[in-house]
């Protein structure tokens, strides 16, 4: 028959020699093999103590960001509830009062911000969507949890730490990826 | 020998017992990790590493686990002979103990003690005979447990142990030929005396008395009773908490002993290698020899089970019909051509 390509390989049909019937050298390559094993390094990583670098394109949970002096950046204009394919963003505008300047970066701000962890998708739409800097997909997951309502995250949830209270904080919730975007 | 039978012996030989036993359980609870850890180890994992430091509490944390776990007893099994099956295996695992010797006398008290539970004279028959007995907890765990697949396992584990009984009590005469003794100690002390062991003199004793071995113990490459992906884990299937723990344990013990009896008969026993033992004793260190000859015998005792596992975790599963093939078709013949062997070379040094 013509072969289709060229990665043919023949089968040998030709009975064991003597050496290969009594197995024993087969069995010792084998052993030998599997002993080598034993110096090679091992791909596995002591989860909860070690992890595993983020790539830079991780899509995590959300977060709502704060500028440098701790105000919200979320004016709730809803761009990121419209471009949201999964309709997991829900938010409610209020207007910033006197006196709440060192809250609230521009004179609206979200005053309810809900989004529906099972719903999303972590596609990051939201994220481009966003003309404020003020939601990105940070680098964590959503951890387990036993009921559902325990999944869609009020704004609480969401706000980055404030940057000048506890600034450690705020730098590990930014990550790798707010800063990426910003520069 | 004419032995005085007082309150000193029997205090003696009681307390050999405990810690023979005691000693014998602890490393087969110690195997199990180990038998995990080599398994990793020789597949790029890690290994069970999240109990204690590196993991060593974790044995006890499976038997703690198996202690708890809620006992089942079928319905329509035979309810006496399901619970004697796992109590069988577990006894006469432990009794092959009793023949071997662990060292050779240390003084305690002022009384000479010679560490070996039982001096048989027929040391090697009364190892066959125990250790064939074992297959009874088997077979009648797996037929009080009304289950086809434990039957299954019950029966394969029968004929593969009378099977493979044959080559390896041949691969015996060999080397019985060879030290005119039926006694454990005595083939100890030849050994001792002789400068080297009895693998020397019988290299393919050794390897069919091993794979024999290998078989008896029902491990891998040989594990047709239990065979997971095939038999559910055959006689065991029905068993659960600690019953099946006996069975697991049992399993282990017998690996031990088959390693005890295969650095007894073919590596010198609790001889310490380029040693002599006895000028020893006698010198400076005194009964601190005895100490260091059972650690000889528990290195060799590991390193035979590391060769266990080494296999068990290399070569997969024979094939029934193989397994029966190279029982009767390979290893029974070549054991009587080693026996002839043996006696013609023995018959024409001695004339």
């Amino acid at each position: 028959m013509q072969a289709l390509t060229n990665r043919v390989k023949q089968v040998s049909r030709k009975p064991l020699s003597f050496w290969e019937r009594i197995y024993l050298p087969a069995i010792l390559k084998g052993m030998f093999i599997t002993f080598s094993h034993i110096f090679k390094k091992r791909p596995t990583i002591n989860y909860p103590e070690k992890t595993r670098p983020f790539s830079p394109v991780f899509r995590g949970l959300h977060i709502l960001n704060r500028d440098e002096e701790g105000r919200e950046n979320c004016t709730a204009c809803g761009l990121c509830a419209v471009a949201c394919p999964a309709e997991a963003i829900t938010m409610e505008a209020a207007e910033r009062k006197a006196g709440e300047e060192n809250l609230y970066r521009e004179e609206k701000y979200a005053a309810k911000y809900e989004i529906n962890m099972l719903r999303c998708i972590f596609c990051g739409l939201c994220e481009e969507a966003c003309p404020k800097d003020a939601i990105y997909l940070s680098e964590t997951f959503a951890p387990a949890d036993y009921q559902r309502k325990q999944f869609i995250y009020n704004k609480n949830e969401l706000l980055i730490p404030h940057p000048i209270n506890e600034p450690e904080a705020f730098k590990k919730a930014q990550g790798g990826r707010v800063k990426r975007e910003t520069v | 020998m004419f032995l005085v039978i007082d309150t000193a012996l029997i205090i003696e030989k009681l307390s050999l017992i405990v810690v023979v036993v005691l000693t014998s359980l602890g490393i087969a609870l110690y195997t199990t990790f180990a038998e995990r850890k080599v398994a990793a180890l020789l597949q790029d994992r890690r290994g069970p590493n999240r109990v204690g430091p590196f993991g060593l509490l974790q044995p006890l944390a499976d038997g703690l686990k198996l202690f708890f776990k809620e006992e089942i007893t079928p319905n329509l099994s035979s309810k006496f002979l399901f619970t004697i099956g796992p109590a069988l295996a577990m006894l006469t695992a432990l009794m092959t103990s009793a023949a071997i010797p662990w060292a050779g006398k240390a003084t305690f008290f002022n009384r000479e003690i010679s560490l070996q539970i039982a001096n048989v004279d027929v040391g090697i028959l009364y190892i066959f005979g125990v250790v064939s007995l074992g297959v009874y907890g088997i077979m009648i765990g797996s037929w009080a447990s009304n289950n086809k697949f434990s039957l299954m396992g019950g029966l394969r584990a029968a004929s593969q142990i009378i099977s493979y009984e044959l080559a390896m009590g041949i691969s015996i005469i060999a080397l019985v030929m060879v030290t005119g003794n039926l006694g454990l100690k005595e083939i100890v002390q030849q050994q001792q005396d002789n400068n080297w062991w009895n693998v020397v003199y019988q290299p393919l004793g050794f390897l069919i008395f091993m794979i024999c071995a290998f078989a008896e113990c029902n491990r891998t490459p040989f594990d047709l009773p239990e065979a997971e992906n095939e038999l559910i884990g055959g006689y065991h299937t029905e068993y659960s908490s600690m019953k099946m723990g006996f069975y697991l344990f049992a399993e282990y013990i017998n690996m031990i002993i088959s390693s005890a009896v295969m650095a007894t008969l073919y590596f010198g026993g609790y001889d310490i290698p380029f040693v002599n033992d006895a000028q020893l004793q006698q010198g400076a260190l005194g009964d601190w020899v005895a100490l260091f000859q059972v650690l000889c015998l528990l290195a060799k005792i590991v390193a035979f089970l590391f060769l266990f596992m080494w296999v068990r975790w290399t070569i997969p599963r024979f094939r029934y019909d193989q397994l029966m093939n190279l029982g009767w078709k390979v290893l029974i013949p070549l054991a009587l051509v080693n026996m002839l062997l043996t006696g013609g070379v023995i018959l024409y040094f001695n004339k």
